[in-house]
């Protein structure tokens, strides 16, 4: 049994149905790549997965624990964190606690700890701004530590997400199109950075991306929906082959 | 240990205050530098929930008004029983025991109130708070008209006079000291996240509605303390000092200096206190100005109207300089 | 059995008094998002006008007569539908994009505030506005620009502004001191089975339902009914339609405000006394009555105020009544614990 399993979800949103008796099995360690036209339904997927909407048939579980009724915070503290299509950074804080917040999850202080900044509290400052340094360093942010966030430029705007949603110490990392508005040599380094990303980090990692190149290029495995439905699912090489992804691309003649 | 002599040096010099201001600028403006000070404990405490948080309360007087009935009715009523158990004490020890047992009744009762409002209307996104909040201190209005032991109508009188400027500013320095602890740690960056982008804090880990709904519950705790400081520095308190004005004016004094700044809500109870006082002469023309300004400042200066301070000093320096790339 | 038919004609009168107010709340919330605080005070402001108008020359020689009572109300109706209308542009649409004259109106306003501190006179009130309102324009010449961005929370805090200065302003102007509201309608009462229905009820049940018909007509078979919907369902995809959304809103506000104000007529109908604090209390019952139908939905708002009303009566009637303005409170923390979308809301999703 695969990390994330997730068997026959449908949503329906009034009459439309957004996600229809989708399935879908991660295995740990996996480069999986959700793909398919807009409008298939991929950031829908992710709302699933993430606790964002919950699905009204079918059934979602991590490492054998359902998902399905848990709010989305609490999903993100069993290992599951995200990025987001349009980038969510929080604009008033700087890069730095942008990362540090996402380190929430793992605080140990409680309330009265906080109140009175003891050492215990002190400590724990401490080491959240030396993991979120660390973090930065890897995505080549540390320079622009104490920028406010959503000053950066496009592409590291991207990073920073990417290092923030690390910093949650997930299992699987959803990246929502990554690669979205970068210029081919920046979605080159993407492709390394979610592989090196993965390695260092022991991640299974789940990409929704527009960019087949990219896509192609990075993930082992590949499903392909669209309107809601599966229509594919194997190797990118299978997938490059497969007369039906090339219909619902091509706009199905 | 430092932290201990620091503290202990504030009270010494609280207590020379105490001692010696009322001689020197009059009792007037002592009690005008005493009401400052509860001021700003309440816009303080209501920055927390308004200005870090994002989450808009109007009905900060009702917590106020629970906290200052709840001490009032505390020491009214308990009193003689609980100056019999530190009946060892001198009379102003026991005047700060039954003042403290007062507060912290004040703000357990008052955050009680705020987990009890809280909790329906935080679960929800938009703008529920300030409609509930609206209602909750209008209602408890309605109530304390209604309970004739502490006062209904009349007003509750003969209630015992034991906060002076000493404790208002004590609990002044207390205020600021545990909101600026708590801005500055991860419970702070949680509110802020809220505050920033309520989905992405979410897929983060933060429990949103919690972390709201414990925002608020402080924010309420300490308006129950400056509720508990005001009854006993006045002796005398009227369901009509909390009507929806009060909470209006503590609204203007964030806003004034900015909303999710320690620093601006503090000089923004002052100018607003004061202000308030020197332009009496223009009667309920005041307040209409004052409604006026908050407009204005919301469409030209929505950071307010004292510069701009803002949350995590230190680290947004560098933010001039990022305008640049 | 009686009684509680007594009650249930009392109720039904209320709640459609709430219902219009409630109207308001949720056109507003469905084009702005925003809950429209100072439509409470549009409710007073109404009353208030119906009270001048009815003690105007023209008001008194028509005496309480049909002629009068549609003097009262449509003269205060179209008062409030300008009130409403300035609000939108005075306030509310500075605060979503930079719109000229707004610092000359303000201005304008606090110059006339201290015109009548100082002088106290017509003469004085008239230059003070003026020197205010130059003092304005000139300021916002030299370059006191405001902030473009929008954000939801800035609204809020404005409408909240607008409302507290309705409430202190008319505190100012018509005096903080209750006054009577004189009787516009010939009082008549006519006993059906036991049960009193009296001219006053039946006028606030006839008007109310007629006015809630003639919104309807609005909404759904007008062009501009149409072109709201359009911005209530999606206020960018409506101007990238070529909708003039401002002219929308405005027309919205109008449209809302208009009700507010016949609202406060009828009510006063029932009770009389009017204050300048007099709409906090309706108005916060009122938008629960949204909210009780699904704020932003039509029919809901007059199902909520309806509901609202009759159990306001049915428990004031029955059992407890010093804690009648608590009822329509325990009402609204129940709807948000149980069903936050009200009974027509439909569940919005938030895009993510």
């Amino acid at each position: 049994m695969g990390l994330l399993e997730v068997r026959d979800c449908t949503i329906r949103f009034g009459g439309l149905t957004a996600v229809k008796s989708l399935s879908m099995s991660l295995e740990k360690g996996a480069l999986y790549g959700l793909i398919g036209p807009n409008g298939a339904g991929k950031t829908t997927v992710f709302n699933l997965l993430t606790g964002v909407y919950h699905p009204n048939e079918g059934s979602i579980e991590l490492d054998g624990k359902s998902l399905n009724k848990l709010k989305p915070s609490r999903i993100a503290r069993l290992g599951m964190s995200r990025t987001f299509q349009n980038i969510r950074l929080f604009q008033s804080m700087t890069v730095l606690e942008n990362v540090k917040l996402a380190r929430h999850g793992a605080r140990k202080q409680n309330v009265w700890d906080a109140t009175l900044h003891n050492r215990k509290q002190r400590d724990e400052e401490a080491q959240i701004e030396r993991d979120a340094m660390e973090l930065l360093e890897i995505f080549n942010l540390e320079g622009r530590a104490d920028e406010i966030a959503i000053n950066l430029p496009y592409g590291s705007q991207r990073r920073l997400e990417i290092a923030r949603a690390l910093a949650t110490d997930p299992r699987i990392l959803l990246l929502d199109e990554p690669a979205a508005g970068m210029n081919p040599q920046e979605s080159l380094d993407l492709m390394h950075l979610i592989r090196r990303v993965r390695d260092r980090f022991d991640l299974t990692v789940l990409l929704v991306e527009h960019n087949m190149r990219v896509v192609m290029g990075v993930c082992e495995r590949i499903q392909v929906i669209d309107y809601g439905e599966t229509i594919a699912l194997g190797s990118p090489r299978e997938i490059q082959d497969n007369p039906k992804v090339i219909e619902a691309y091509l706009g199905g003649a | 240990m430092k932290r201990w002599l620091l503290w202990l040096g504030v009270l010494l010099v609280l207590a020379g205050l105490e001692a010696s201001l009322r001689g020197l600028i009059g009792p007037y403006a002592y009690q005008i530098t005493v009401l400052v000070g509860v001021n700003i404990i309440l816009a303080v405490s209501l920055n927390l929930i308004n200005g870090f948080t994002g989450q808009f309360s109007i009905g900060h007087a009702g917590f106020y008004a629970v906290g200052a009935y709840t001490s009032a009715a505390l020491v009214k009523f308990g009193g003689p029983a609980i100056r019999g158990l530190v009946g060892f004490l001198p009379a102003i020890g026991q005047d700060a025991v039954l003042l403290l047992a007062g507060l912290a009744a004040a703000a357990i009762v008052a955050g009680i109130a705020g987990l009890a409002v809280g909790i329906p209307s935080l679960r929800l996104r938009g703008d529920y708070l300030a409609i509930v909040t609206l209602g909750f201190g209008e209602i408890i209005r309605v109530v304390i008209l209604n309970v004739d032991s502490i006062g209904g109508a009349r007003g509750f009188s003969g209630i015992e006079q034991l906060s002076n400027f000493f404790w208002v500013y004590f609990f002044v320095l207390v205020t600021i000291v545990v909101i600026h602890n708590i801005v500055h740690s991860s419970y702070g960056r949680a509110f802020v996240s809220i505050r920033d982008d309520e989905i992405a804090a979410e897929a983060m880990g933060v429990d949103t509605t919690r972390f709201k709904v414990l925002s608020f519950v402080i924010s309420s705790m300490f308006a129950g303390i400056a509720g508990g400081l005001f009854g006993h520095f006045t002796m005398y308190l009227h369901p009509n000092s909390f009507t929806f004005v009060a909470s209006f004016n503590v609204i203007i004094m964030i806003v004034i200096g900015g909303l999710g700044s320690i620093e601006g809500a503090v000089v923004g109870a002052t100018v607003f206190t004061v202000a308030l006082e020197l332009l009496r002469k223009l009667g309920p023309f005041r307040l209409v100005s004052f409604a006026v300004l908050l407009v204005l400042i919301m469409i030209y200066r929505p950071q307010g109207l004292l510069g701009s301070w803002t949350l995590f000093k230190g680290r947004r320096k560098a933010a001039p300089k990022a305008m640049v790339v | 059995m009686e009684t509680f038919l007594q009650q249930l004609v009392n109720g039904i009168s209320q709640g459609s008094a709430y219902a219009l107010i409630a109207l308001g709340y949720t056109m507003v919330y469905g084009v702005l998002r925003l809950i429209n605080f100072a439509h409470s005070d549009v409710y007073m402001f109404g009353a208030f006008m119906g009270y001048y108008i009815a003690n105007s020359t023209l008001g008194l020689a028509l005496g309480p007569s049909i002629p009068g009572a549609i003097l009262v109300m449509v003269g205060s109706m179209a008062l409030c539908a300008c009130l409403g209308i300035l609000i939108e542009r005075f306030a509310y649409r500075p605060g979503r994009s930079p719109s000229p004259f707004t610092l000359s109106f303000w201005f304008g306003i606090l110059g006339a505030g201290f015109g009548q501190l100082l002088g106290g006179t017509l003469v004085s009130v008239a230059l003070g506005a003026l020197a205010g309102a130059v003092l304005g324009f000139v300021l916002e010449k030299v370059g006191l620009k405001p902030k473009p961005q929008s954000s939801h929370l800035k609204l809020l805090i404005i409408a909240i502004g607008v409302s507290f200065f309705l409430e202190n302003g008319g505190q100012q102007v018509f005096g903080a001191d209750p006054k009577f509201f004189p009787q516009i309608i010939p009082n008549r009462s006519i006993d059906v089975g036991g049960v009193s229905l009296d001219t006053q009820k039946l006028t606030v049940l006839g008007v109310a339902l007629l006015l809630m018909i003639l919104l309807n007509v609005v909404v759904h078979y007008t062009k501009t009914g149409k072109a709201m919907r359009a911005v209530s369902f999606n206020l960018d995809t409506a101007k990238l339609m070529g909708i003039n959304t401002d002219r929308i809103i405005a027309f919205t506000f109008a449209l809302g405000s208009a009700l507010a104000g016949a609202g406060g007529i009828l009510v006063t109908l029932m009770y009389p006394r009017i204050d300048p604090l007099m709409g906090i209390m309706p108005g916060l019952k009122a938008f629960v009555a949204a909210v009780l139908g699904g704020i932003g939905n039509i029919t809901g708002a007059m199902i909520g105020g309806l509901i609202i009303g009759l159990a306001e009566v049915m428990a004031v009637g029955y059992g407890q009544s010093t804690y009648r303005d608590a009822i329509a409170f325990v009402i609204l923390v129940l709807i948000l614990l149980l069903k936050p979308t009200g009974i027509m809301g439909k569940g919005m999703v938030e895009k993510v």
